[in-house]
């Protein structure tokens, strides 16, 4: 019996202490606020597609690139691959009955609800207006939105991440089967494992700045605001303490995820396994050190700034390690192109421009041009929306089978694969081009030259909402519809394709027995 | 250089990808699972580029950031949702910003409120405005001409109108520009009267009260009496008003009164200006 079996209640599933439901309850939850978010970029790209502000105010144009980005980053983006994917994976790719803390695991996913709550009452009481960044002064003494729902609503979730991480952590350590070394898990474990870590030691600072946020502008403690005492520059450093590993937390679990599937369509075992496995972890460390980056030309000191560009070009390196891996992994394959495939090959093209443009931005000299402009908001949306969701579409359409027994409507897939990579690059390539011009981010109204490439990225915005819609539908089809999924149809190797699909409750029969490395392809196969 | 690697990343990915599709004639003998030379050199020859760009744009950007002998200060508060700007002779501009071309330029910037940006994408120089303290800036125009001028850090409602141009004129026209309009009286000169008008002057100059001479301040070594020592500038002499508790010279009692709160922005600039001239 399949653990979609075990019941069939809403009290069943709102009750439930498996993993794999408590993943697919985080499944539903991000989607809606991934369509929230993806609703406010809409408006932002129609009220863009003129110079003038026409079509909503300075004020709701504030608002909204506010609520997209917090939703997006702390509703959908963060908890998107490690608490869907990895809740459901994680135990039963170690060959576990379940994570290491069940009902620290359901408790989880409700302070993510309960935080949902906030942010969604802070919407309809008005909206907020300070950028999902909260820079002080203007968050603590200017703006007249609504700051503390808000920062309560994230300040909730982070506390979601942290036992996330955790359970995620003490689960890889505790639980993994007889046989299964550290060298021998999935690189997607590794990159979960290291995810988990910086969720674990990042996000208290965010907790504690957005605490003392809410202090001084609720209590008028002196901390950030100069006119109290305080200093604006420290807020910044603590902020991007949290926000730049945020950035890989997003990241790395998608390397995880493109880590499994290139290997399994390339039909041969991933290239320099140890070294992807290393360079994981050499990007979760050298990723605390690299925060003033946001800072050049904050005010901070310039030897400062010098310090932080060397660490950036320094954590760049093991991002090159894997992209050079992934891409001699094709070397002697023998290539499938399905959907997932796309999506991880699209994940690894548009990581490797969102990774080079960080270069550029890691130059202290160009960046003191190309910051806070759209250059930023083009790099960051390729690494996240170019790399994060790709990849975590690729990995819901990989492991689709094992999630809900059905297969996808192969064709559809691989077209809206296609569709987003299309769309994506039209709506953010322009984007490159607008700031190296000198377009400033956050611009409700824009100088009438800039109009062409804006109206470019607005268009291809459209083709982007297009393709994101394709999956919610034929997903949502392929549930009831779709033929029933064998236990591994991919052929895969990978502890997960052992057992049935969907899983039974304890995930296994019997308790697997590990012998041999992970990844055992042979493209003559 | 980088569009190149980018490109040949892309061009060997796609080669891969259709010499090896499946079903292909291609050789698959011994595919190899990890190669350490090849590996090695991957990560040395990007570590050589890296260090190579970052030392080039981190002498580029020093160049900002090192004070220039000689240099014209301009003054530069933001406040929502506009630019202000005073010269030394005391002529004021709003959300303009005249200067002469050839001729290096200090600019001073603060902010009455929020965090501003001053940004003028076609000389690639931006700079934060930031509460309680200066930040400064230097730079050359090396061409006549308007340029667009910008807020490029988030302040609130209308931070997309929040700008205008900057006009960089030939040095007679700008002699002759900064002459005429809006004009008030030089800053050092306003400085000097706020310098009395606020008691400064009292314990400052020929004072039984123990406080340090200013004549010839600016620019000057300063030994602290916790041991530092630093090079007196403009973010010094403001932090002195208004924070004098924070760096105390050496030999020297704390008894110095906080201005915070006392004094505007522009009395502020005055007061800097005139400790700037004072010999």
């Amino acid at each position: 019996m399949s653990y979609l079996e075990e019941g069939f209640s809403l009290r069943s599933w709102l009750t439930t202490n498996d993993h794999k439901r408590i993943a697919v309850l985080y499944m539903l939850a991000i989607t809606g606020f991934f369509f929230l978010g993806g609703a406010a970029a809409a408006i932002m790209r129609l009220e863009l597609a003129t110079p003038a502000g026409d079509l909503v105010s300075a004020g709701t144009y504030n608002r909204l690139f506010t609520i997209h980005g917090v939703v997006m980053v702390w509703f959908f983006l963060i908890p998107s691959i490690p608490s869907v994917l990895g809740n459901f994976l994680v135990p039963i790719m170690i060959g576990a009955k379940d994570m290491a803390f069940p009902r620290l695991n359901l408790a989880s996913w409700y302070i993510y609800v309960l935080g949902g709550i906030f942010t969604i009452a802070a919407l309809i009481a008005g909206g907020v207006d300070t950028g999902w960044t909260f820079y002080t002064p203007y968050s603590t003494r200017f703006s007249d939105s609504n700051v503390l729902l808000v920062i309560a609503g994230v300040f909730i979730v982070g506390f979601s991440s942290i036992l996330t991480g955790l359970n995620i952590i003490v689960t890889v350590h505790r639980l993994r089967a007889p046989g299964l070394t550290w060298f021998r898990l999935p690189l997607f474990i590794w990159a979960n494992y290291a995810t988990s870590l910086i969720l674990l030691l990042a996000t208290p600072v965010l907790a504690m700045t957005l605490t003392l946020v809410g202090l001084e502008r609720f209590f008028g403690v002196g901390i950030f605001d100069p006119a109290l005492g305080g200093d604006p520059l420290l807020f910044q450093h603590l902020f991007w303490f949290y926000s730049h590993p945020a950035v890989y937390i997003m990241v790395l679990p998608a390397m995880g995820v493109a880590s499994e599937i290139i290997p399994c369509f390339a039909r041969r075992p991933v290239f320099g396994y140890r070294m992807m496995a290393y360079a994981i972890l050499g990007i979760a460390s050298i990723g605390f050190l690299v925060w003033g980056h946001h800072m050049f030309v904050s005010g901070q000191s310039m030897y400062a700034g010098i310090v932080f560009s060397m660490l950036s070009f320094l954590v760049a390196i093991p991002s090159a390690i894997k992209v050079f891996n992934w891409t001699a992994t094709l070397y002697k394959g023998s290539i499938v192109f399905s959907a997932p495939m796309l999506y991880a090959l699209g994940f690894v093209g548009l990581f490797t421009i969102g990774g080079m443009t960080g270069l550029f931005l890691a130059s202290l000299a160009l960046d003191v041009h190309l910051t806070d402009t759209y250059f930023v908001i083009a790099h960051f949306h390729y690494i996240m929306v170019g790399g994060a969701v790709m990849a975590y579409l690729g990995g819901i359409h990989f492991w689709w089978p094992k999630i809900s027994g059905r297969l996808y409507p192969e064709m559809l897939a691989r077209i809206a694969a296609l569709t987003i990579f299309f769309g994506f690059n039209l709506t953010f390539f322009p984007q490159y081009l607008l700031g190296w011009l000198g377009m400033p981010r956050r611009y409700h109204e824009y100088p009438p030259e800039l109009q062409l490439l804006n109206v470019l990225s607005s268009a291809g915005a459209a083709v982007l909402a297009v393709g994101y819609l394709l999956p919610l539908m034929y997903l949502g089809w392929s549930l009831f519809f779709g033929k029933r999924a064998s236990d591994n149809p991919w052929r895969a190797t990978g502890l997960e394709w052992q057992t049935t699909s969907p899983p039974p409750k304890h995930n296994f029969e019997a308790e697997p027995v590990v012998t041999t490395g992970p990844y055992g392809y042979d493209p003559a196969r | 250089m980088t569009g190149a690697v980018t490109l040949a990343i892309f061009v060997v990915m796609t080669v891969f990808a259709i010499r090896y599709r499946a079903g292909s004639p291609a050789d698959r003998a011994h595919p190899p699972a990890q190669n350490r030379w090849v590996e090695t050199a991957w990560i040395v020859a990007p570590l050589a580029i890296f260090l190579a760009f970052f030392a080039w744009a981190a002498v580029v950007y020093a160049g900002f950031y090192t004070r220039r002998d000689g240099a014209m200060t301009v003054y530069v508060v933001g406040k929502q949702w506009m630019w202000k700007v005073e010269h030394a002779n005391g002529r004021r501009e709003i959300d303009e910003l005249h200067l002469p071309v050839g001729e290096p330029v200090h600019l001073l910037l603060s902010t009455q409120d929020a965090i501003h940006s001053f940004y003028v994408p076609a000389f690639r120089i931006k700079q934060d405005a930031v509460p309680g303290r200066y930040t400064s800036l230097w730079f050359t125009p090396t061409r006549e001409g308007e340029y667009r001028l910008s807020c490029a850090e988030y302040c609130g409602t209308d931070h997309a109108r929040m700008g205008g141009r900057v006009v960089v004129l030939s040095p007679p026209a700008f002699a002759e520009w900064l002459q005429k309009g809006n004009q008030n009286a030089p800053l050092a000169a306003r400085g000097f009267e706020l310098f009395r008008r606020k008691g400064c002057s009292g314990c400052h100059v020929n004072s039984t009260v123990h406080a340090p001479d200013l004549a010839g301040i600016f620019g000057r070594v300063v030994h602290l009496s916790d041991g530092r020592s630093l090079r007196a500038d403009e973010a010094y002499l403001r932090d002195s008003i208004l924070l004098p508790k924070r760096d105390v010279v050496a030999g020297y009692e704390p008894i110095m009164p906080s201005f915070q709160g006392q004094l505007s922005e522009d009395e502020l600039a005055a007061l800097v200006s005139y400790l700037k001239d004072t010999r």
